[in-house]
């Protein structure tokens, strides 16, 4: 494979491309470059994070595909990889407009495939979720698309999960066999592109190189059967610390509002679609949770077991999105009881994994559950039906899609530290700063 | 032939035309055929299968004997589509998308085929049939169960040509003799032919108006041999057929051009890029080609200008739009998907092949070709002082009088409204889908350079279409033809395309709409290529030209609109 061949190139000696001939801003800071070296790589050497998915040092000319490291060259956008350092060249990196126009790309790949971080077997060592959590995407702002794509069990070593791949055209350009075809092509166009995979090179590869070519994919699209849960889960590459360690820690921090005596608060709390997971994260403070019960008090809440609002709330807590009409009704009544109302977790933000049946039909799923399944009783073959049960719906429902959500806390679930600081910022202006460790989760 | 280019793919210039053969072979490209190729061009086999599948024209499963191409752009959607795609079905048998049971017909959607002013209007086995309705439907298919042979059911493509300028004032649409401008070469230097056409401020014509003289001569500097001419065919942009009948009109007035371009650079061959759309053409393209050679105005010492030896060759693409873009177009000459490339190099420095290359579109090399046969003063002479000369408009839409325009510059919307008879026009698109839309406010405004610009479709609507129903048709072209390597133009377009649905659902908000905007800029600013970055551009603008229609009534809740009896409609089903 082309990469382990030029390995030696990556390896120059950082200090000679630090005494460049070239001088170039970056956000207002001078730095020295060699005529002609990349942006992305120049930056990353003085520290300076520009976000990037498809580039990869090697390749020339870089593939501008996943556009996610625009930034403004003298005044105009375009993606740093594709730049060469110039002389005198100004380059800002985030200014708001352009930290914006990169968050949405990002955003935008999570909304174009079918991303499920927490059943993931790349979760930790994915740089699409690495980047995510290092612009704080906290909710794409894009509909998610729930196109239904397929996996391909077909190649003997590989699976490929097209559900996952974000057609960044680096294994396209870089897994080649001994005899210099390509094991991988871009199919298709338009929305329905996808990465196509040679099932007869697929089997020249070297495991070695099979296991280069998962490595070299920016997401789990790219699984070697057998080898990817190699690392255990929380001590992969992305784990522990954010690349952007210092700048992260100091936006992290905002101003503590004035802080006045406590008055009491009132919350409500729900799970719809979900699994209760984000309720036990919100116990999970342990005995924290005794000094919160001073502060506030809980009505409808699956907490105290009260089903019935008896009063107005100040903040309602929803954990789980809408797959039946029940959530509907329920979520509705939420957002005239609460003052301020908070999406908790992955699926009341975007679905979760209850929307993993987004991409088929309901018709079909509901058969599968109760007409085809193996453990179906003889006999019983009927989809339930009766007046008093809920409707289900045709898909999983996000819950800003039914009435106005104030806040999103994403998360997997989210972390306990993270939803109580959240809600005390809510409630009563506390000093709110997350930590990388508590943003992290899934 | 083999070439190193700028991505790490080889270049396999005969690799499209040995899948043309494979297709029009069988009907399709079989599992042998990919093997076969795969031997031949020491690619793999998956490599091939992503050109394929680039390509609307290359099917991979049986086609049908008769290949039925229905053009779906939104004019033929305006004139009865969905009747004659009925009448289709009804009579074949088979759906659309798909093949009958017998394997006769196959029925296929497809974007403009550069026939919107005798739409609705379909290819079959690539040859064109126009104005269709359902009864011609039912008596061309009964035809084709008859064993009359396509060639002898299909229509004479009319050229519709409605407006030429006065007297001498034309440029294109005068009367033609071959070899008048290739003679006026000899005895002209390379640099008196660039400046000549410099002079004349010609500029691109596919759209984006490069300077002519300008590029030529940059490309005369490059050190590289050898050069190439690349003749753009394909406009596929919806709504333009100016160079459909530039072609069919005077063929050898292309090649003139091409020939002119040559010499001018310094290249010793011009490629001609039809698209497939266009294949009816092929053979008098071919013909005219031929009778070039023969009057010795094309091979060696071509019109008898010593140690000029020029060849031109014809190119058949195979459907896509972005392959109008010329790094696209360059990428399919070379076997490749037509992806745009990255803008590292432009095509005079390295282009076909690596090659200094001068990509040009059909009608820029047709003024080219009539500047040196008329002169540069002739050409100054019309349109406006900062753009002089005339422009050819292919009109379409609701007017009684659609066809080709030749106009010179400065001419007001309003005239050439009233020129084309347009019925109550309220939604004007100007240059395709990529272009931008125009109301009557702007109708004292100007065609030209300075003012608006115009790639060469002008698209009339009346008050009685829904605008809605355009833009969706746009987005859904869009979202088809992008060619899906970036992700804010394969992703952004999908995206906009579902929120026109929510709007067409009467679910919209007004933070619907801030979100077209902004969503839509960030698609322009952050796209690979043009396709990408002008996508949005007529959604935005139709935003702000036709606020009243966009109005929501309903002010920010809330609650959303939610139409929970549609969500539950599925499940009704198992009420028993």
């Amino acid at each position: 494979m082309k990469n382990l061949k030029a390995k030696p190139k990556k390896k120059q000696p950082a200090k000679a491309k630090a005494k460049g001939d070239a001088t170039i801003k970056i956000d207002g800071k001078e730095i020295k470059a060699r005529e002609g070296s990349n942006l992305v790589q120049v930056a990353r050497e003085n520290g300076i994070f520009i976000p990037s998915l498809c580039y990869y040092e090697h390749i020339d000319p870089p593939l501008g595909t996943c556009r996610v490291c625009i930034c403004e060259i003298d005044g105009k956008p375009a993606p740093a990889c594709m730049q060469k350092v110039k002389n005198n060249m100004e380059v800002r990196v985030n200014t708001p407009e352009m930290e914006d126009t990169r968050k949405a790309i990002v955003e935008m790949m999570f909304a174009e495939g079918n991303h499920f971080c927490p059943a993931c077997e790349k979760s930790g060592n994915c740089s699409l979720q690495h980047m995510g959590y290092e612009m704080g995407v906290s909710i794409s702002r894009f509909p998610h698309l729930f196109k239904d794509r397929l996996i391909d069990f077909h190649p003997k070593r590989m699976i490929i999960e097209h559900n996952r791949c974000v057609k960044c055209h680096r294994c396209v350009e870089e897994v080649l066999t001994q005899d210099g075809k390509r094991v991988f092509s871009l199919c298709n166009r338009g929305n329905e592109t996808v990465v196509g995979i040679d099932y007869e090179e697929e089997a020249k590869l070297t495991q070695e190189e099979a296991l280069a070519a998962m490595q070299l994919c920016p997401t789990g699209a790219i699984l070697v059967r057998g080898q990817s849960l190699a690392k255990p889960f929380g001590d992969r590459r992305f784990d522990k610390e954010s690349v952007q360690k210092e700048e992260r820690a100091k936006k992290a921090v905002v101003e503590a509002a004035t802080k006045a005596a406590k008055e009491k608060k009132v919350i409500a709390t729900i799970s719809l679609a979900g699994c209760f997971g984000c309720h036990m994260s919100m116990l999970d403070i342990d005995l924290g949770f005794i000094d919160l019960l001073e502060v506030v008090e809980f009505n409808k809440s699956p907490i105290n077991d009260i089903k019935k609002f008896t009063r107005q709330c100040d903040i309602g807590l929803v954990e789980g999105g809408c797959c039946n009409s029940e959530n509907v009704e329920t979520l509705r009544e939420f957002r005239k009881k609460c003052d301020i109302l908070v999406a908790v977790g992955e699926c009341s933000i975007w679905g979760g994994l209850p929307a993993m049946r987004n991409m088929i039909p309901l018709e079909e799923c509901l058969e599968e559950a109760y007409l085809n399944s193996i453990t179906t009783v003889a006999g019983e073959h009927i989809v339930p039906y009766h007046e008093d049960l809920p409707k289900i719906l045709d898909k999983v429902y996000p819950c800003n899609e039914i009435v106005k959500i104030d806040y999103f806390i994403p998360g997997c679930p989210p972390n306990p530290e993270h939803i109580w600081k959240a809600v005390k910022n809510l409630l009563w202006g506390d000093h709110y700063s997350i930590l990388y460790s508590e943003f992290k989760y899934d | 032939m083999e070439a190193e280019t700028l991505s790490t793919q080889r270049a396999h210039p005969e690799l499209l035309n040995c899948l043309w053969e494979y297709q029009n072979q069988h009907g399709y490209i079989r599992d042998e055929d990919i093997g076969q190729c795969s031997e031949r061009f020491g690619i793999s086999k998956i490599q091939l299968e992503g050109v394929i599948s680039f390509y609307h024209f290359f099917h991979r499963r049986p086609a049908g004997q008769f290949t039925v191409y229905l053009n779906n752009s939104i004019v033929s959607e305006f004139k009865g589509f969905q009747r004659v795609r009925e009448a289709f079905e009804r009579e074949t048998g088979a759906r659309f998308g798909e093949v009958d049971p017998s394997g006769l017909f196959g029925l296929f959607e497809t974007s403009c085929i550069g026939l919107s002013d005798q739409e609705p209007a379909a290819l079959i086995n690539f040859h064109p049939f126009t104005n269709l309705n359902t009864l011609k439907v039912r008596q061309v298919i009964a035809g084709l169960k008859q064993g009359v042979p396509v060639e002898e059911l299909c229509d004479e493509v009319e050229d519709n040509i409605r407006h030429v300028p006065p007297g001498k004032r034309a440029v294109f649409f005068r009367e033609y003799y071959p070899g008048n401008a290739i003679t006026k070469l000899n005895g002209m230097t390379p640099e008196e032919v660039i400046e000549e056409i410099n002079r004349s401020k010609l500029s691109g014509r596919g759209g984006a108006f490069f300077p002519t003289g300008l590029k030529w001569g940059l490309c005369r500097q490059q050190a590289a041999t050898p050069k190439y001419i690349v003749c753009n065919a394909d406009e596929g942009e919806p709504g333009t057929f100016k160079d459909r009948v530039l072609m069919n009109t005077m063929p050898g007035l292309v090649l003139e051009g091409m020939a002119t371009a040559g010499y001018a650079v310094g290249a010793r061959e011009g490629i001609l890029y039809l698209r497939a759309e266009y294949m009816w053409m092929k053979d008098k393209l071919e013909k005219e080609i031929e009778r070039f050679y023969r009057m010795e105005l094309l091979g060696k010492n071509a019109a008898g200008i010593d140690g000029f030896d020029f060849d031109i060759r014809l190119q058949l693409g195979a459907g896509s739009y972005v392959v109008g873009e010329e790094t696209a177009m360059l990428n399919s000459m070379e076997g490749k998907r037509g992806e745009a490339r990255v803008k590292q190099y432009y095509p005079i420095e390295r282009g076909f092949l690596g090659k200094p290359t001068v990509v040009n579109n059909v009608e820029t090399l047709c003024g080219a070709a009539r500047i040196i046969e008329l002169g540069a003063d002739q050409f100054l002479a019309t349109g406006t002082s900062t753009s002089p000369g005339t422009k050819v408009i292919s009109v379409s839409g609701d007017c009684h009088q659609p066809g080709i325009y030749e106009i010179e510059y400065g001419v007001k919307v309003e005239e050439l409204l009233k020129a084309c008879h347009a019925d109550d026009p309220h939604y004007i698109q100007l240059s395709g889908p990529s272009g931008e839309c125009i109301s009557l406010a702007d109708k004292e405004r100007r065609l030209s350079k300075d003012d608006l610009s115009c790639g060469g479709a002008f698209m009339v609507f009346s008050k009685h279409r829904d605008i809605l129903q355009i833009l969706l048709n746009f987005t859904s072209f869009f979202k088809e033809e992008s060619c899906g390597v970036c992700t804010p133009c394969r992703a952004g377009n999908f995206i906009l395309q579902r929120k026109l649905e929510k709007i067409k659902l009467g679910l919209a908000q007004q933070s619907d709409y801030t979100d077209i905007r902004q969503w839509g800029h960030i698609m322009q600013s952050a796209s690979r290529c043009g396709l990408g970055k002008a996508a949005s551009n007529t959604l935005i603008k139709a935003l702000d030209t036709f606020p009243e229609f966009f109005e929501v009534q309903q002010g920010e809740g809330l609650t959303r609109k939610f139409d929970l009896n549609k969500a539950t409609e599925e499940y009704e089903k198992f009420k028993s």
